[in-house]
């Protein structure tokens, strides 16, 4: 299942290879030509012989993990976060340490141990280490070095009534999305962006856009669902299961009207089911990518999904298929019609 | 100008919905200048031909707002901001849709003022349930300020005075200018309000030679008010520093000769927190020297902002000079 091998690849912000080679093998063949830029973006595009306007579409490969930051006399390693990870979360995670996928686990001090106030206190990423098994720093070294990038050992799978849990979703989930479009065939030239660094600054899309200038760039991501308690209804911005979410608006960018009713357009015609994301806050590539040159119109659709930015998430295989189908039906709307003015 | 600044005050337009003003721009415009096109952001450039140096004016159309993000069951709007806007600013304001529908903001029980917050108010638009709300109003449509304008004779209130008194500078400017001797890009742009985006695009397409943003400034001439230099009625302010920009010093030079040769009565502006246009105008490319003539305004990213009409003439004189010189850098 591609959802679960993308997903239990490791990819921590700046190190995208892993996922870089197997996207890229896979997609060998099935576009007509594949680059990777500077900054490590994979670029594959399917532009023979086609005209019209060059729509570009993007996922980041990367995701939110750790970083080793230092090595201590006892072969523990500190740590650091990469991207936007609630603290919280990281305790008693087992982890992969390094390209060699290195096994570890991510300790603290135990409660037997803590006072009584830092019971009352959650623990902060410098209280907290990263447990190789190793016996003394010069053990430790032999496997780890100190910049090497942590991701979390998580298993991916289906589960419950159409769910799929793991790592990463954010973004692979979007990565899987435009590696099933490129099935298709369209007629119109594209570019399917595989970005870097997303979590750290929007920063491989910035060159991507830059190095691309397409006439129309469609961002597929994912997006937190907050159909959990204790949200009441009107703070969910997104919820599981009622389709792919149409941003109107977040604090990168706003989405130019006619972009959202053609898109409303399209889904309704094609029966695929949509929701709004009721939020104007967090951002995406599209900000950085409608900023670029002298403007690009840029729209986001993202698959809702539960708990990100922590160990695992979840979102609705329903979610993910219809994204793929509106995706697909908005592609041929725009080939056919032309860029919504 | 009284006039203008009425007309250009009334039109709603908040960041990323700037067709209304931009519409009413361009009638006004299409007399003054040789070609008026509107780019892929929707920034308005009027054009007038004057000579070899590429000058780029900016005044921005949008004006902060909200935007409706959730419709509760009970039919009332929840809403985030599109700008800088402070929840007590909010509080029993009136807001205008795009599509006419009014509507007051409201607010969840609080015991102390510092516990509002943007979650804790919504829009009453009068629904008696969802159904009834979501006839008029959907989610992601946008609203602004519903404030009249005000005459105080010298003074005058309204709300997005932030920037459409850059606008009616600008566009005033463009009528009085007989001898242009610099090619004008007299640009309007859009969504500065949410981080100066129009602007930044708007400039990488004109590589001009030299920027000049036109906007408002805050000042320190009201009951213990911040310490600021900048007053009202002491004539157009020259920015030498905000946030986003430190104005090039030959352009602040080149301001302040001008306003000096032209006795046109003028302050210099240092402006401890905010942005303008400037600042993405001037890291554009390989750099563009830039600078800011504002026009001080009280009680700013506020329904009722003031001006004082001596400020907008003297920036309006101050425009006009600049287009008006031979400029070299």
């Amino acid at each position: 299942m591609l959802l679960k091998e993308l997903s239990e690849l490791n990819g921590v912000s700046s190190g995208e290879t892993a996922v870089r080679h197997f996207i890229r093998n896979r997609i060998q063949g099935r576009v007509d030509r594949i680059q990777t830029d500077r900054l490590g973006n994979l670029i594959a595009r399917c532009d023979q012989g086609k005209k019209g306007p060059l729509v570009m579409l993007s996922a980041h490969m990367d995701e939110v993990g750790l970083m080793v930051v230092g090595i201590d006399a006892s072969g523990l390693l500190k740590i650091k976060t990469i991207g936007g990870i609630d603290e919280r979360v990281l305790i008693s995670k087992r982890v992969f340490v390094g390209p060699q996928r290195i096994p570890g686990v991510i300790g603290a001090k135990p409660i037997h141990l803590q006072e009584r106030e830092e019971r009352e206190r959650p623990v902060k990423t410098t209280g907290l280490f990263v447990d190789i098994g190793a016996t003394d720093r010069n053990d430790a070294e032999k496997d780890v070095k100190i910049g090497d990038l942590i991701a979390f050992d998580v298993q991916a799978g289906p589960f419950g009534d159409g769910l799929f849990k793991g790592k990463a979703l954010d973004d692979r989930a979007g990565c899987a999305v435009l590696m099933n479009l490129m099935e298709n065939e369209y007629d119109l030239p594209l570019a399917y962006a595989f970005t870097v660094q997303e979590e750290v600054g929007l920063r491989g899309a910035t060159v991507a856009a830059y190095g691309l200038n397409p006439d129309l760039a469609l961002v597929v991501e994912t997006t937190s669902a907050g159909d959990v308690p204790p949200l009441k209804k009107h703070q969910a911005s997104t919820r599981l299961g009622a389709g792919p979410a149409i941003s109107f608006m977040d604090r990168s960018v706003i989405v130019k009207p006619a972009l959202i009713e053609r898109l409303v357009a399209v889904a309704e015609e094609a029966g695929i089911p949509y929701q709004f994301r009721e939020s104007a806050s967090g951002g995406t590539e599209a900000g950085v990518i409608n900023q670029t040159r002298s403007g690009i119109p840029v729209a986001v659709i993202s698959i809702p999904c539960r708990y990100i930015h922590s160990p695992v998430g979840v979102l609705n295989l329903d979610d993910f298929a219809q994204t793929i189908k509106l995706i697909d039906a908005f592609l041929r709307n725009i080939a056919q019609r032309g860029l919504p003015v | 100008m009284k006039d203008l600044l009425r007309r250009l005050t009334s039109i709603p337009a908040p960041s990323g919905r700037e067709e209304q003003i931009r519409a009413f721009i361009q009638a006004e415009l299409k007399d003054y200048c040789d070609e008026l096109t509107v780019d892929t952001m929707g920034n308005l450039i009027a054009f007038k031909r004057g000579g070899k140096t590429k000058l780029q004016f900016a005044a921005h159309m949008d004006e902060i707002g909200v935007i409706v993000t959730a419709i509760d069951e009970q039919g009332f709007l929840r809403f985030s901001n599109i700008g800088g806007i402070r929840p007590h600013r909010l509080y029993a304001q009136r807001v205008r849709f795009q599509n006419g529908t009014m509507g007051v903001i409201g607010a969840e029980k609080i015991d102390d003022l510092k516990q509002l917050t943007l979650e804790k108010l919504y829009i009453d638009i009068g629904a008696t349930s969802a159904e009834e709300a979501k006839t008029k109003v959907a989610v992601g449509d946008i609203a602004s300020f519903d404030h009249g304008y005000l005459d105080l004779g010298q003074r005058v209130v309204a709300k997005a005075l932030d920037d459409r008194v850059g606008c009616a500078v600008l566009i005033e400017a463009l009528k009085r200018v007989t001898k242009p001797q610099n090619d004008l890009y007299c640009t309007f742009t859009v969504q500065e309000e949410v981080g100066l985006r129009g602007a930044k695009t708007a400039a990488f397409g004109l590589d001009p030679d030299l920027g000049i943003a036109l906007d408002v400034t805050a000042t320190g001439d009201t009951p213990e008010a911040p310490k600021l230099a900048m007053k009202l009625g002491q004539g157009a302010a020259i920015k030498v520093k905000d946030v986003s920009l430190i104005t090039h010093p030959q352009v602040k030079e080149l301001l302040t000769t001008l306003a000096e040769q032209n006795g046109i009565p003028h302050q210099f502006e240092v402006l401890p927190f905010g942005g303008t246009d400037a600042g993405a105008i001037h890291l554009t490319k390989a750099g563009i020297p830039a600078g800011v003539i504002s026009v001080p305004c009280r009680y700013l990213h506020s329904p009722s902002e003031m001006v004082d009409l001596n400020d907008v003439e003297a920036a309006v004189r101050l425009v006009v000079a600049t287009m008006e010189h031979p400029i070299t850098l």
